[in-house]
């Protein structure tokens, strides 16, 4: 594989900052350039740019990464409740929990490959679920959530300001987190996170982690000890994850249990497989695609089906509901998983595979006729 | 001494199911060489199909409720009641066990259907993408059922005469007040009667016979003329039985709800890894062992000593289990070791 040099990485970075930060505008004929949806769009891209660091370089496939996430947005709220309200405490906090936890659990998981990698990180996600439920109530307030109170001891912030009326809300040094304020903060973390990506994919380690990927008995036959790659990669995609759980919590100061079931992670999976296993931007564009489709097709229902087949004859336009009502709304995660389904089937790798194939079909066209369409031409 | 049997009873009606659930799963990955996550929603389609066949028992229509006379009103009265009166009232009652006989064409036909038309072409891709698509294919299927039957649990009653609890101390001679419920008896005897058929199937039929020199040595098979593929194709569907009678049998036990699949599948999951990936023996003896530890772990005297343990004791096994003994309790030498 050519590696890119630095001046091509750098143009990347500069369009991918150039556009993440122009979204708000070029999102807006699309609906979708409301400041929630968008810090979605940057939180989750977080998570799966990590997640791709581990999937996408090493194969290893782990169903455990939502323990991450709801690790830092466990540790950013309890940072609101007892130091501050900003956000930089909490975000460092989570970062550096998620990632011990991560050295933890990938010290031990890490031992096995292939599906008993897979189910060991299942076990850990189900047995953090099932704690943060049960025994660790007092942590985690079990169903209710962990959430900020008035009465919160917030130490850092009573040493400036007495507190105020009703619930504080989180900010940055100033720069509220919700609105679009919110946003930028999310989308220039996302960019940071998505240099350090780059840099991690072009770099000797990456390069390293791609070999574990394709041949890992080949790789400890060239005398190279894969535990320490692996296991570095398995933390800082941890990270990744504490650092899109700590935002979550940082958007919205609430914290669930829900969100460290395996099925929660089953989700980042599916992100980036969508976008594309192993590519830089592939995960991005399954974020994108998935939380705007999921916003867009949540919210529709029967009546505005009907206005949408309204140009068509009426009897069509009923079979059309029928046919397509079940995947709407409430039925959301149905074309979630039948797409799922097609693209592990049909497009392996993803968009970024069909996008390839497409160009690579258009430039062939042009630089010379293909062997099918030589045969016609000589058959004429 | 009371309270420690009941719990070796509890421990084993709970490794009934997983051992189903887990045998169906062992069997697929065993022959087919297939990780199937939509092993759970099999098993949540079973009990579904209980459901369904119950609702299907007592469709009925609208009738005059002669025993108000002051103004017309009306009850619904299942069909069978008005075509066969008390006997009918029967039938409705034994809906569950009834069922069985429902669910094992629909499961099979299930089973056939989804090795033909997905599983068959992933044979030779990874382990990660079969994890993958199966996945995607659970999800479907539990929002098919989500969308069809809601997403709230649908309580399926025992038959009455069973619905009681049996006073199984006295068998035992522990006095009349150690009872435990017939279904869970039922259930067990049930679970044992399956787990006895399968094997019985693989061990003393030719057929079975092909089937575990498969599990051995797939291409050899191929080669000696005998056609592995529909062999398998069977295998996957007795699978998909095994696995939906299981759901079956547990919806008096556990109402059925949509989701149920996937709490199911991990725990299976890790039921086969303790007991060794494409070991059927393992899987059986696994999901008993398991099924006893747990109920250990959830007595009171011994969560007052390690809270929690009864919410983490099955992932903690296996987590040990798979680091010390990779290959499970029972696994195979050369069966997937990495």
């Amino acid at each position: 594989m050519k590696t890119p040099t630095i001046k091509q990485d750098m143009v990347v970075m500069l369009i991918f900052s150039a556009v993440i930060l122009t979204m708000p505008v070029w999102l807006e004929p699309l609906g979708a350039s409301y400041p929630d949806l968008l810090q979605k769009f940057a939180i989750f891209g977080i998570f799966a740019v990590g997640y791709n660091i581990l999937f996408g370089l090493t194969g290893y496939l782990s169903f455990g990464h939502a323990a991450f996430l709801g690790i830092g947005s466990y540790t950013a709220v309890w940072s609101f409740k007892l130091l501050t309200m900003n956000i930089l405490p909490a975000l460092v906090f989570s970062v550096l929990l998620s990632g011990l936890f991560a050295l933890l659990i990938g010290f031990i998981t890490l031992r096995r490959s292939g599906i008993y990698f897979s189910i060991l990180t299942l076990a850990f996600a189900q047995m953090s679920y099932n704690l943060a439920y049960s025994v660790l109530t007092p942590i985690t307030n079990g169903e209710t959530g962990l959430q900020l109170a008035r009465d919160d001891a917030r130490i850092l912030d009573r040493l400036f300001s007495e507190a105020g009326e009703g619930l504080p809300s989180t900010d940055f040094f100033g720069f509220s987190m919700s609105g679009y304020s919110g946003f930028y903060i999310c989308a220039v973390l996302l960019i940071i996170a998505f240099f350090i990506s780059q840099r991690i994919f072009h770099s000797p380690f990456g390069t390293k982690l791609r070999a574990i990927k394709s041949n890992q008995t080949r790789m400890k036959y060239t005398g190279y000890n894969t535990k320490p790659y692996l296991l570095t990669a398995f933390v800082i995609s941890g990270m990744y994850a504490g650092l899109a759980g700590g935002l979550m919590a940082a958007t919205d100061p609430l914290a669930g249990a829900e969100r460290m079931q395996w099925t929660a992670s089953g989700e980042v999976v599916l992100m980036t497989i969508l976008g594309g296993v192993g590519t830089l931007i592939g995960p991005m564009l399954g974020v994108g695609i998935i939380k705007y489709f999921e916003n867009i097709f949540s919210a529709l229902n029967e009546q505005a089906l009907h206005q949408a087949y309204a140009f068509m004859p009426d009897w069509l336009a009923t079979v059309m509901v029928t046919l397509t009502s079940p995947f709407v709304g409430e039925g959301w995660h149905l074309t979630l998983g039948a797409l799922f389904v097609l693209i592990v089937i049909f497009l392996p790798g993803g968009i970024m595979e069909g996008m390839n194939l497409i160009k690579k079909r258009f430039s062939k066209k042009e630089a010379e006729p293909s062997p099918t369409e030589k045969a016609t031409e000589t058959g004429q | 001494m009371d309270a420690i049997f009941l719990q070796i009873l509890n421990g084993l009606d709970k490794g009934g199911a997983y051992a189903l659930i887990a045998l169906g799963l062992t069997l697929v990955f065993g022959t087919l060489g297939v990780v199937n996550f939509a092993h759970g929603a099999l098993f949540m389609l079973g009990a579904f199909c209980s459901v369904s066949f119950y609702k299907l028992l007592t469709l009925s229509k609208q009738v005059k409720d002669e025993s108000i006379t002051f103004f017309d009103a009306f009850k619904e009265q299942p069909y069978l009641e008005i075509w066969f009166g008390d006997y009918g009232t029967t039938i409705i009652d034994l809906a569950v066990p009834l069922s069985i006989l429902f669910a094992i064409p629909v499961m099979l036909l299930i089973g056939l259907i989804m090795e033909r038309g997905l599983i068959r072409h992933f044979y030779k891709r990874s382990h990660a993408e079969q994890i993958l698509v199966t996945f995607g294919l659970a999800i479907v299927l539990q929002e098919v059922i989500k969308s069809m039957f809601g997403a709230n649990p649908i309580p399926m009653p025992a038959p009455e005469i069973v619905s009681g609890s049996a006073p199984i101390g006295v068998l035992f001679g522990m006095g009349e007040s150690v009872v435990y419920p017939w279904w869970r008896l039922i259930y067990l005897l049930f679970s044992g009667i399956v787990i006895a058929g399968v094997f019985a199937f693989l061990n003393m039929t030719t057929y079975g016979m092909v089937v575990r020199a498969g599990m051995m040595d797939r291409e050899t098979v191929g080669l000696l003329g005998i056609d592995v593929e529909r062999r398998f194709t069977v295998v996957f569907g007795l699978a998909a039985v095994v696995t939906g009678l299981a759901g079956v049998m547990y919806a008096p036990i556990l109402p059925p709800d949509y989701h149920m699949g996937m709490d199911f599948l991990v725990l299976s999951f890790v039921v086969v890894v303790v007991g060794g990936m494409g070991s059927l023996g393992g899987a059986v003896a696994a999901g008993f062992l398991l099924g006893i530890l747990q109920s250990f772990a959830s007595m009171n005297e011994v969560k007052s000593i390690i809270p929690g343990i009864d919410q983490v004791i099955i992932y903690l096994v296996a987590v040990v289990i798979l680091l010390v003994r990779p290959r499970g309790l029972l696994g195979r030498k050369g069966v997937m070791e990495d």
